[in-house]
């Protein structure tokens, strides 16, 4: 069949996969390790074709989604799958900002993201699109709770059988919003890093298309539309700093390659972009490496309410590492009870309810501030990656209660009064 | 000690495509040895040129990562089983 002139203007803009380490090249497979020296492979585009196909006009012209990004995909038809996934709101902060004394404060907010309320549905969009033009009929993924809701909802819609590993401690919202797409759910008696283990020894023997083992290549692409975004929603231009969760480090080194293809393609100006990472202090293997001067990190065994990046065993650590250094950023860790109060904070300022990894990367934006680490004037960007209501047990005891009231007009004033004496006295510094 | 070595599929090429192989040593250390008699090169796929593990090669005894035992001098029992997992991202 001949192409017809639109596909041949979109559809060979990837052209091989290629050792991070060594730069061996492989054809565009289901491979994701180097043969050679098992370092990690990722895709190469043909930039002089991008340069000379996309412009921002083109951009603007495409679907309202991830996919008006397709030539930065990789994906090599246009049989690709669209759920709606991307483009989410990029907010000017008012409330969030005035209160950490910063005046350029933006909020990327993938809580909204479809359809499954996180930022993997564009790593997954992007795998299972991959999965499907590579044949496979069963799509797997060893996952903390998002990408396991992701896989599951996008393989419903596209029809493909999958089987999910989750860790068996996993919150409640994340388990129900797995199995209501009716997939092979599989709940790992251990923690996140024997869940990954174990999926690939899986891979090695199934021939399944596992988005975060075999298909990874593939599937972290997705991520770096959230770097495309960003600069396309603040006008076409770059921020003069990020902070973004890490957990195996893919996103935030995604998000540095979206900044990079988009100067080297011309469709931005290119000026410097401190990158800097978020991490619970229960499982903080990358902001030790960063605080000890080390380029590379000590495994450690998570213990956090933030198990979405309760990665001990971080894959990519040692190039979100060399990011945050060369571009001026820091990496920081913050308490579980930081935690709790950077989601409350996000939500009470911005009305914006974001997980524990939300809660996470906030309470390392108000650190980060206030050690004098953001300046104020400075563009901030920061990632908020889930949705709060996924992950109710970390918050359920810090939120209160409703006001019970009988039906009445009398009960309601009293306790209207109460919760404003309530209130009264949470701003006096001692109790009366 | 007899010990069971599950092979990862960028590495069965060496293997003659299986996915475990039997091996017998006393430490990690050892059964890398014994790996490169049975399977010539692929100690140089796991190893850089001075010998240490690759970065992002992970060896697990037991289901337990070696870095939390005692790195390739971690030692080995008959039917220990040894795991060799390339790093993987996720989440």
């Amino acid at each position: 069949m001949t192409p017809t002139l639109s596909q041949l203007k979109t559809s060979a803009t990837c052209t091989a996969l290629k050792c991070k380490e060594c730069g061996a090249e492989y054809e565009l497979k289901a491979t994701h390790v180097c043969e050679m020296c098992f370092g990690p492979l990722e895709v190469v585009y043909d930039i002089s074709a991008l340069k000379r196909t996309v412009t921002r006009e083109t951009i603007q012209a495409g679907p309202n989604s991830i996919w008006r990004y397709r030539p930065f995909l990789p994906v090599l038809t246009e049989q690709y799958i669209d759920v709606g996934t991307g483009m989410t709101p990029l907010l000017k902060s008012h409330r969030l900002a005035r209160q950490l004394g910063l005046k350029n404060l933006y909020i990327k907010n993938d809580a909204v993201n479809m359809p499954t309320l996180s930022f993997k549905d564009r790593v997954v969009s992007v795998a299972l699109s991959r999965a499907r033009e590579l044949g496979f009929e069963t799509v797997s993924c060893a996952s903390t709770g998002n990408l396991a809701n992701s896989t599951a909802a996008i393989a419903a819609h596209a029809g493909l059988d999958c089987c999910v590993f989750i860790p068996a401690d996993l919150e409640a919202g994340k388990v129900i919003g797995t199995l209501i797409y009716s997939p092979t759910l599989m709940a790992v008696q251990g923690n996140y890093d024997q869940v990954n283990r174990l999926c690939s020894e899986v891979a090695n023997t199934h021939g399944w298309g596992f988005v975060n083992i075999n298909l990874r290549p593939y599937y972290s692409e997705g991520s770096k539309t959230l770097g495309y975004e960003v600069i396309e929603q603040l006008g076409w231009e770059l921020p003069d700093h990020i902070v973004a969760p890490l957990a195996s480090g893919s996103l935030f080194t995604k998000i540095y390659k979206g900044f990079q293809e988009f100067i080297e393609v011309g469709l931005v100006a290119d000026k410097p972009v401190r990158c800097s990472g978020a991490q619970a202090e229960g499982c903080s293997p990358i902001a030790k490496a960063f605080k000890e001067g080390r380029d590379f990190i000590l495994p450690v065994k998570p213990n956090t309410i933030a198990k979405s990046i309760a990665i001990g065993n971080p894959a990519d650590a040692v190039y979100a590492l060399d990011i945050a250094r060369k571009t001026n950023g820091n990496i920081e860790s913050v308490t579980d009870a930081e935690i709790v109060a950077g989601m409350k904070l996000l939500a009470e300022t911005e009305g914006i309810f974001t997980e524990t990894a939300g809660g996470t990367t906030i309470a390392v934006l108000k650190k980060l501030v206030e050690a004098g680490k953001i300046d104020p004037d400075e563009k901030t960007v920061v990632y908020i990656t889930g949705n709060g209501l996924k992950t109710q047990e970390a918050i359920q005891d810090a939120v209160g209660e409703p006001l019970t009231i009988e039906p009445k007009l009398d009960s309601f004033e009293r306790a209207l009064e109460r919760s404003r004496t309530l209130d009264r006295l949470e701003w006096q510094p001692v109790l009366v | 000690m007899a010990v069971k070595v599950l092979i990862p599929t960028p590495l069965q090429k060496l293997t003659n495509e299986q996915a475990t192989l039997e091996c017998s040593a006393g430490n990690i250390s050892e059964l890398l040895e014994s790996l490169e008699q049975s399977c010539p090169g692929i100690k140089a796929r796991l190893c850089d040129d001075q010998g240490e593990l690759r970065r992002f090669v992970n060896f697990y005894v037991n289901n337990e990562d070696i870095r939390f035992l005692e790195g390739i001098s971690t030692s080995l029992q008959d039917g220990d089983e040894v795991s060799i997992i390339p790093a993987i991202a996720g989440g």
